[in-house]
C-alpha cells in the first residue's frame, strides 16, 4: 500500500438519514477514523437525528421501500412487518460479524474521543432538545458551529 | 520495506512502520518503539495492552481491533485512547511488533 505524503488528520461526518442503512456507514467511517488516530466529529441532521434521540435509537429499521438493494418489489417492501423482518435479519448477520448495535456503537465512538453533535434546525423541526438526546451528544449546534468545528478537516455527507 | 535499528538490533519494517518479521521483536524494544510514537513513559497499563495484542497475534494470527481490545483486554475504550491517543489497536500493534490489525470495526 502506498502511504500518501499528506495523511488525513481530521474528518467531520454528517449523517442525514434515519434508516439503519443510512446510519451505519457514517458510524463505521467515524469509528474507523479514530482507529487510525484521525480526529473525528459526527453531526446528525434531519432524520439522522433518530440515531441520537433516546426514544428512537432502539427502533432504527432498514428501509425496504425504494431500496433496490433489497431485491424485492416495492409493493412487497411496503407490506406490514417487512421492514422489521429485514431489520431483524440484518441485525442477526451484523451480530455474527461482531458489528455493535447503534446505541453501543455510538457509545464506543464517543469513548474514542469523537465529537457527537445534533443539528439545531432539524431538532427544532422535530421539536427535540438536548434532553431528548442520548448522553453522548455534546451539543445541539447550528450549521455555522458545525463548520467551525469541522475547520481544517474533510467533510463527508452520508 | 526498510530496515531500521531498534535497541541495537536491525529489524525489517513496512512502509507504515509495522514489523515485517514479528519474530525480530523483543519486549526490550518497547520503550524505544513507544518513544517513536510520542509515548515517553511506558506504564504498566501500556505493557498490559501491548502484551495482550502480542498474545492475540501469536494465538490468532492477527492483532485485535479497538472494539475487540475494549471487549477483551480488560482496558476500556476510553482508557485505551488515553494510553494510545493516535489509535490504540494500530499503535499497540506497531510497538508490539505485529502487523496492522485487519477489520473495519
Amino acid at each position: 500500500m502506498v502511504v500518501p505524503t499528506q495523511p488525513i488528520e481530521k474528518v467531520s461526518i454528517i449523517i442525514s438519514r434515519g434508516s439503519l442503512d443510512g446510519i451505519y456507514p457514517g458510524l463505521i467511517m467515524a469509528n474507523g477514523a479514530r482507529a487510525e488516530g484521525i480526529e473525528a466529529n459526527l453531526f446528525f441532521t434531519f432524520f439522522g437525528l433518530e440515531a441520537i434521540t433516546k426514544k428512537r435509537i432502539e427502533h432504527i429499521k432498514v428501509s425496504t421501500v425504494g431500496n433496490p438493494g433489497m431485491h424485492m418489489a416495492t409493493v412487497v417492501g411496503a407490506l406490514p412487518g417487512m421492514s422489521a423482518l429485514a431489520t431483524h435479519m440484518m441485525e442477526k448477520q451484523m451480530a455474527k460479524l461482531d458489528i455493535p448495535t447503534i446505541p453501543e456503537f455510538i457509545e464506543m465512538i464517543s469513548d474514542t474521543g469523537a465529537g457527537i453533535y445534533g443539528c439545531l434546525l432539524a431538532a427544532d423541526m422535530f421539536v427535540l432538545t438536548k434532553d431528548d438526546c442520548i448522553d453522548e451528544v455534546q451539543d445541539i449546534i447550528t450549521v455555522g458551529d458545525f463548520y467551525n468545528i469541522a475547520a481544517g478537516g474533510q467533510i463527508l455527507f452520508t | 520495506m526498510t530496515t531500521k535499528t531498534v535497541d541495537g538490533v536491525a529489524v525489517e519494517v513496512n512502509d507504515e512502520g509495522f514489523f515485517e518479521k514479528p519474530e525480530q521483536w523483543t519486549e526490550a524494544m518497547v520503550p524505544v518503539l513507544c518513544k517513536e510514537e510520542g509515548i515517553d513513559e511506558v506504564t504498566d497499563d501500556h505493557m498490559k495492552v501491548i502484551r495482550f495484542v502480542r498474545n492475540e497475534y501469536e494465538t490468532k494470527g492477527t492483532g485485535p481491533t479497538v472494539r475487540a481490545l475494549g471487549k477483551t483486554s480488560g482496558v476500556s475504550v476510553k482508557e485505551l485512547y488515553q494510553l494510545f491517543p493516535k489509535g490504540p489497536a494500530k499503535i499497540a500493534a506497531r510497538v508490539a511488533g505485529i502487523p496492522k490489525p485487519k477489520g473495519c470495526v
